[in-house]
């Protein structure tokens, strides 16, 4: 379960028994043209074995947040403040020597582009072996067979001779496989998977999906699941983060924020994906304007620039408030509990189909 | 690999074999004429024209293109100053003695001064760039990469002097700079070309020094040093093994290009320091007219940078291995 606590004011003490804890969480890079707010105060929980799915566009601080938690962001122009707890220890202030001992072996990553992300120079073998060298001290031998054993496990066919291929001679979809066994070689707690399929076909997107599932079933790891597809989304997660311009939006378990969404900017995600069973002259409805610069963000509330409902909130509020969000299930939005129940039944559902 | 050698060096011929003939054309287009040189004054026309007869001027272009072509393969005894076995470029007109010969004579004092000049300037320019690149926008790197900047953008002919009048004629720390044979005596030659060494090596490895660290910097951003951050490999692991084998092909390209143009003749450094080399010769060659040697020492450099650069795209297959020579 995800706990989103309000945006501003004292964050709430860590919960003993979560086992990721993202507590009020700004990170700020310094640029040429001034400082990026890039995540603006965040906080969430994440379980053993739970996945956790972040939605949201390009932007929207995803990606920046799960860098942060390993500690991959380049201290020289970043700035992170609040805290982040992994089984109780803090990472925003820890040592690198003592992230290097997480990276790879508690909490690991999977990123999108597997064939920029694995190094051309040296075999898939070796380079999924290395973590697990460094992080067990296996010898090399040990640590060969190893690398072999994971990517028979991730299906890859005849992977004994396969571990001696350089990446480039993967195919996509086995770059991908490869890139997860390397992530899990350690057995890792926490699995962080930045959009891991967006750059697959969608059968091999299917067959990587379903070997996620099955292998967080046999090794119990949490996942944060980074996408910005609803319907990936949909099958993968138990619960939902949306992020908007830095900052959670709405959350709550899958079921809760895909059948009845409150927040306006998750209603417009939804608009703008297409639907099979959906009348083909009907034109997708894209949310209207660009994602804010994060340089000068938007006041009051992020979204307002390009939200059809502020009229109905009435006055200058979501200009001049930035509206808080409520734990449990909830959306930042001023919109009153039965304005985005009624809005979501009558205006928004039918579209949907 | 055989084959990609095969190709390159087919290619490598067919070149030399360009080169050659357009040098033959633009001497004949010279407005100089080789045998008024040696006529020497009080030169009459029989004279002049006897001298062409031995230089073999008075044949068609193309029929002396056959006949150098012809020596270069099978050698020739046609020369009145003695056989000359091949590879033969000739005799001199200026200094009667073989090409091949002089630039054998010539070549080890070249040999020696890129050699121990590249040795300098790739330990040089490659450490402090690394370091540079580790110590990225601190005060090391700031005045590393400052320092640089101010070095490359001096002359040897103005650091050369500078070491000469300092260390050499004011405090007499080192010896004046001359080739001596390696084989005879090798701490005269150490000593001899220490300073051409170091000035050499100053003004290259300043340009290295700002390219290994540009290249390791932008290697450092790709994506798969990341993931090697991100399995919790450490900090050195990850910049000697995943950055720097990256930012190895740049510095190949180009060392390849220096190494291969410095072994055709330091053409300023041979005449800072007065050392007899390649680069002398040549710029001799063109000063005399002296067409045997002109092309002897012109094939010979090209050879050389052609030779580089054949290395280099066989090191590519090493450090790359999507790179595949067929």
């Amino acid at each position: 379960m995800t706990t989103v606590t309000k945006e501003a004011g004292a964050p709430v003490p860590a919960d003993a028994g979560a086992f990721l804890s993202v507590r009020d969480l700004h990170v700020s890079f310094r640029t040429e043209d001034g400082v990026v707010k890039a995540v603006d105060g965040l906080s969430f929980d994440l379980e053993r074995g739970r996945t956790l799915g972040i939605v949201g566009e390009s932007g929207s601080g995803k990606s920046v947040t799960n860098l942060t938690i390993l500690g991959l962001h380049n201290p020289q122009f970043t700035t992170v403040e609040g805290e982040i707890l992994l089984e109780g220890q803090e990472l925003t202030t820890a040592r690198e020597s003592e992230l290097e001992k997480v990276r790879g072996n508690k909490a690991a990553m999977i990123f999108q582009d597997a064939l920029a992300s694995l190094s051309p120079y040296y075999t898939v073998g070796r380079q999924i072996a290395e973590p697990f060298m460094k992080h067990t001290g296996a010898s090399k031998r040990a640590a060969w067979a190893r690398a072999v054993e994971m990517l028979g496990k991730v299906g890859i066919p005849n992977p004994k001779e396969r571990a001696k291929d350089y990446p480039h001679q993967f195919s996509g979809g086995m770059r991908q496989r490869a890139m997860i066994a390397m992530a899990l070689i350690c057995d890792p707690d926490l699995l962080i998977a930045d959009e891991p399929t967006t750059a697959l076909d969608v059968t091999v997107q299917a067959q990587i999906l379903d070997l996620l599932k099955s292998l967080q079933q046999e090794f119990g790891s949490a996942i944060v699941f980074i996408t910005h597809d609803l319907g990936v989304i949909a099958d993968m997660a138990d619960d939902i983060m949306v992020m908007y311009a830095g900052g959670a939006v709405e959350r709550g378990t899958t079921n809760e924020v895909l059948r009845s969404p409150q927040h306006p900017y998750t209603w417009g995600l939804l608009n703008s994906m297409p639907r099979l069973d959906s009348d083909l002259a009907a034109p997708l409805a894209p949310i209207p304007g660009a994602p804010p610069s994060l340089l000068t963000p938007p006041s009051g509330c992020r979204f307002h620039p390009r939200c059809t409902f502020q009229d109905r909130v009435g006055g200058t509020r979501c200009i001049t408030e930035r509206p808080l969000l409520a734990p449990d299930r909830a959306s930042a939005c001023h919109l009153t509990a039965d304005q985005k129940h009624t809005i979501f039944v009558e205006e928004i559902k039918p579209r949907l189909g | 690999m055989l084959r990609f050698l095969a190709r390159r060096s087919l290619g490598a011929l067919v070149i030399l074999f360009l080169l050659s003939v357009v040098t033959f054309l633009l001497f004949f287009g010279m407005p100089r004429d080789p045998a008024l040189l040696m006529c020497g004054k009080g030169c009459t026309p029989a004279n002049l024209e006897n001298i062409h007869h031995v230089l073999g001027l008075d044949k068609s272009i193309p029929e002396q293109y056959a006949i150098f072509l012809h020596n270069i393969v099978l050698g020739s005894n046609d020369f009145t100053q003695g056989p000359c076995p091949a590879p033969c470029f000739g005799y001199s007109y200026h200094t009667n003695e073989q090409v091949w010969g002089t630039l054998m004579d010539r070549l080890p004092t070249t040999l020696s001064l890129t050699l121990g000049g590249a040795v300098c300037f790739l330990i040089i320019g490659l450490s402090t760039g690394l370091i540079a690149a580790w110590k990225r926008g601190t005060l090391i790197d700031k005045s590393f990469t400052a320092g640089a900047m101010v070095i490359s953008s001096m002359q040897i002919y103005f650091l050369g002097p500078l070491a000469l009048a300092v260390l050499v004629y004011q405090t007499h720390i080192f010896d004046k700079p001359a080739y001596n044979d390696f084989t005879a005596d090798p701490v005269t030659w150490f000593t001899g070309l220490i300073i051409p060494w170091v000035v050499l090596s100053t003004i290259f490895a300043s340009q290295y020094t700002r390219m290994a660290r540009s290249s390791m910097i932008e290697q450092l951003q790709e994506e798969h040093v990341r993931t090697a951050r991100a399995k919790g490999m450490s900090r050195r692991y990850v910049f000697f093994r995943y950055a720097w084998r990256g930012s190895l092909i740049p510095i190949v390209t180009i060392f390849g290009i220096d190494l291969g143009s410095l072994l055709g003749g330091a053409i300023i450094t041979e005449y800072t320091f007065g050392l007899p080399g390649l680069g002398r010769l040549a710029v001799e060659s063109v000063f005399f007219s002296d067409l045997p040697l002109l092309l002897g020492v012109m094939l010979f450099s090209a050879t050389m940078i052609l030779l580089c650069n054949i290395v280099v795209d066989a090191a590519y297959a090493f450090i790359d291995p999507r790179v595949r020579l067929a």
